[in-house]
């Protein structure tokens, strides 16, 4: 289980003070009904929960402002919530916290196609965003799986990848410049034309870091004109090992298509009873997706049909229309759904060489067998971002902690292999104890002067991403410190 | 001061007392910017860890850059932000200078490619970020802060970088006739359809140019599409395909300004400027040259101008106090003795 740590005490006790104070300096946007509360208990990592001392709910930069200046001079922790679809407990909140939402920030605030940029406040969908540009060509090109629910400020802090960053990028290579809030109230903006600013790259720190250096209330995004078109083709292999072994081959060929996903053949079978998509019943399956005009798009696939055959697939499956395209992708998107359907889940997000692949799959396999749970692949394999889903009975006693030793296991595995604990997921509350696996002291002491050079007071987001015992000594430092001494 | 080992360095920067200058190949200090003691950094060579078909090449900073594009290119790949260098470039001067070449516009700049570091703060200590993978939220994003940090917060020891597959096929499109201000809605037309621009630049004598790469029979028809769509603004001819290794600061004889704006803003900003040596990025880059001590008299407009030869650093606008005020913060906790303030 995920501990957290012990609310202030000297907050909780003022709580009339604080919801009164945060109702006059922002009229009509306060919630602290604790039935209204509950709404915000959690994120997407819902095993999780807690009722914060109030939400509050603002339309402008300035609210914004007013609200975490309030907060600083009351010593009172905020956690900053987007769309609260975090899967790692990164917008969870605590007893003594106050929400600072961005659920009213929904505008568009300007569009520049031959700049090929749209400025949007923080709260907006990430789907929305691409909508807003749709009609003149362009597209936002991050596409996290709930990039119709996910607002681009959340995207922001946890620096979210999707399907087709492997020749998009993530949210970092797609974002010029942000309107930052910091926990004092004051207001900057950071990056610029190209992204640039003139010194220091502050955007390029301040995004992913989950929520602990400051608020983004308006984000300028990188547009992209929109494909001629798009064409999966859909792989089956008698193994993940061959399967691996394409993936290589492809990228090694000089082929970087737009997703290579891939599927192992627990994931297949579900999917297969869950949603009828028709795939082969194989060892693994790969959903290769290029783009271009027509022309394009069939030399590409001749290049990665000639790679494909040599390793002998089950099938080659080629889209001829629209719905075809949709029937391949159909299986990969009701992935999650489909493992819903097998029992509860968690999912996992390490990041592997993709060099490592057929030794991590091995590894998972027998810790599968040891744990006794059953584990299903579902990843990106372009760029090694697995996502192991682990199936558990929450209503097993020992068994949600049996399949977090499990998910804790597996991302050690990711580490060995010279990857990582999250590659767009974020580490939140849920993978906070395991940073110590992947990184030394000192590299977790550099992270930290970051956080203390933005917000020395440690009051945003605070028991968050780093282990508690590495940051105990910057959280208490507050508490040590009466209010108005600051 | 020449180390050979992270150790080695790590140790020089404990022991300093006074402030050092990380020096690669020293071949593109901006004003202002070589100060203290000198702190070589090319005994740290060589690379450590190359995979193809992972797209992932990692190599101690002192390497020089012309080594790491022979490594890449024996393997048919490439660093596709596409880094302009002189004799003596480092990899790590690079990545310190972000510095991106034409493909920006398509792969983005060297701290999109980088994603991985090692480095020694300011107080002697080895810090590693990011890693050997291309997606990687875990913790702080420290590889970008370093990244065009130009040795303000420490010394890179090693870098992890994006590798990318070279294209087979080039091809560069001119609009020859055409003056930089014209040449900006034409850039821009380019950059804003379906043709996957790798290049999108102007320079004197060859006027505006193009560039589209891929598999051959996509390159042909992307060739087509685009000089029919580009024909509005004049003559479409084949460019020189050896221009774009022509876009990058000038010789220093004069005092050179680079200019970041919105393409949408470039023209207005070349109406108060004499003609530019180049711009680059779809119109996002101006290079020009100006007298000595002349200061570029510019509308407001949301990007930065900065004098990268003469005497004196400058920029215009300067930071906005916030900004600066956590700039300063980040560096003297990231370099409290400020062993490293020589940079900057």
């Amino acid at each position: 289980m995920i501990q957290m740590p012990p609310p202030d005490a000297s907050v909780l006790a003022q709580r009339q003070a604080i919801v009164q104070a945060l109702r006059d300096a922002l009229p009509g946007a306060v919630i602290d009904d604790a039935a209204e509360t509950r709404a915000y208990e959690c994120d997407a990592l819902s095993a999780y929960r807690c009722a914060p001392l109030a939400v509050v709910l603002p339309s402008t930069t300035e609210e914004v402002s007013r609200l975490m200046r309030l907060c600083h001079d009351l010593r009172v922790p905020v956690v900053p919530r987007g769309a609260g679809t975090s899967l790692a407990g990164g917008s969870m909140p605590t007893e003594d916290a106050v929400i600072i939402g961005l659920s009213r920030m929904t505008e568009v605030l300007e569009i520049a196609p031959g700049d090929r940029l749209i400025r949007v406040q923080a709260g907006r969908t990430n789907l929305s965003v691409s909508g807003a540009v749709d009609g003149l060509g362009f597209f936002y090109a991050p596409d996290p799986s709930s990039q119709l629910a996910c607002a681009i400020g959340g995207n922001i802090a946890m620096n979210s990848g999707g399907a087709h960053c492997l020749k998009y990028g993530v949210t970092t290579n797609n974002l010029l410049g942000v309107t930052l809030v910091l926990m004092d109230g004051s207001v900057v903006e950071l990056g610029g034309p190209m992204g640039e600013g003139s010194g220091l790259d502050l955007l390029g720190v301040v995004c992913g870091s989950e929520g602990q250096l400051g608020i983004v209330t308006e984000a300028t995004l990188r547009i992209l004109p929109k494909p001629a078109g798009a064409r999966p083709v859909l792989i089956g292999f008698d193994s993940s090992e061959t399967a691996g072994a394409c993936v290589a081959a492809i990228i090694r060929a000089g082929i970087i298509p737009v997703a290579i996903e891939f599927m192992d053949s627990p994931c297949i079978r579900a999917t297969e009873a869950h949603a009828g998509a028709g795939y082969p019943d194989c060892g693994a399956l790969l959903i290769v997706e290029v783009e271009g005009t027509a022309a394009e798009i069939g030399e590409q696939l001749t290049l990665i049909r000639d790679i494909a055959t040599r390793f002998d697939p089950i099938e080659f499956r080629e889209s001829r229309s629209e719905d075809e395209s949709r029937r391949i992708w159909l299986g990969r998107k009701s992935a999650f759904g489909a493992m819903g359907q097998m029992g509860d889940y968690i999912c996992l997000d390490g990041t592997i060489p993709v060099t490592a692949l057929p030794q991590v799959l091995a590894g998972i396999g027998r810790l599968s067998r040891d744990y006794g749970l059953s584990v299903a692949n579902v990843f990106h394999a372009g760029d090694g971002n697995m996502h192991p889903l682990i199936i558990y009975d929450a209503n097993k006693p020992g068994d949600l902690d049996r399949a977090e030793a499990f998910g804790a296991d597996i991302l050690r595995l990711c580490v060995q292999a010279g990857g990582c604990l999250t590659g767009e997921h974020g580490v939140g509350i849920e993978k906070r104890d395991l940073m110590s696996e992947q990184f030394a002291p000192a590299d977790m002491e550099a992270q930290m002067r970051v956080k203390d050079a933005f917000d020395p007071d440690w009051l945003l987001n605070p028991a968050k991403v780093f282990p508690l015992e590495v940051s105990a000594s910057r959280r208490e430092r507050r508490l040590n410190r009466p209010a108005d001494a600051a | 001061m020449r180390p050979e080992t992270e150790g080695q360095l790590a140790e020089l920067v404990r022991d300093a007392a006074a402030p050092l200058s990380i020096i690669g190949g020293g071949t593109r200090l901006w004003p202002g910017e070589g100060q203290g003691e000198r702190l070589d950094m090319t005994g740290l060579a060589g690379v450590t860890l190359y995979e193809p078909e992972a797209l992932t090449l990692v190599v101690r900073a002192g390497t020089a850059l012309e080594d790491v594009r022979q490594v890449l290119a024996a393997e048919g790949q490439m660093l596709a932000f596409e880094p302009w260098g002189r004799q003596g470039s480092t990899i790590g001067g690079v990545a310190a200078a972000n510095a991106s070449g034409p493909r920006r516009v398509q792969a983005g700049a060297a701290r999109d490619a980088l994603i991985g570091v090692r480095f020694v703060n300011g107080q002697g200590d080895v810090v590693r970020n990011g890693g050997r993978v291309m997606k990687n939220v875990t913790g702080y994003d420290l590889v970008k802060l370093m990244a065009g940090s130009r040795g303000q917060l420490g010394a890179l020891t090693e870098v992890s970088l994006r590798t990318a597959p070279i294209p087979p096929v080039a091809a560069t499109l001119a609009l020859a006739d055409l003056d930089a201000a014209a040449a900006i809605p034409a850039l821009a037309s380019a950059l804003g359809g379906p043709f996957d621009v790798s290049g999108a630049a102007w320079l004197p004598g060859h006027g505006a140019l193009i560039r589209l790469e891929g598999l051959a029979a996509s390159v042909k028809a992307r060739v087509a599409d685009l000089t029919a769509r580009l024909s509005v603004f004049g003559t479409v001819s084949e460019g020189d395909p050896d221009a774009w290794s022509l876009l990058r600061p000038a010789a220093l004889s004069h005092e050179t300004w680079r200019i970041v704006c919105r393409p949408g803003e470039a023209a207005t900003l070349l109406a108060h400027l004499p003609a530019p040596s180049s711009l680059d990025w779809g119109g996002a880059l101006i290079h020009v040259d100006l007298p000595v001590d002349c200061f570029p008299e510019l509308p407001p407009f949301s990007g930065h101008a900065r004098r990268i030869s003469g005497a004196e650093p400058l920029v215009v606008p300067a930071p906005d106090p916030i900004t600066a005020r956590l700039e300063r913060d980040v560096k003297s906790r990231l370099d409290p003795r400020g062993i490293f303030a020589g940079a900057a």
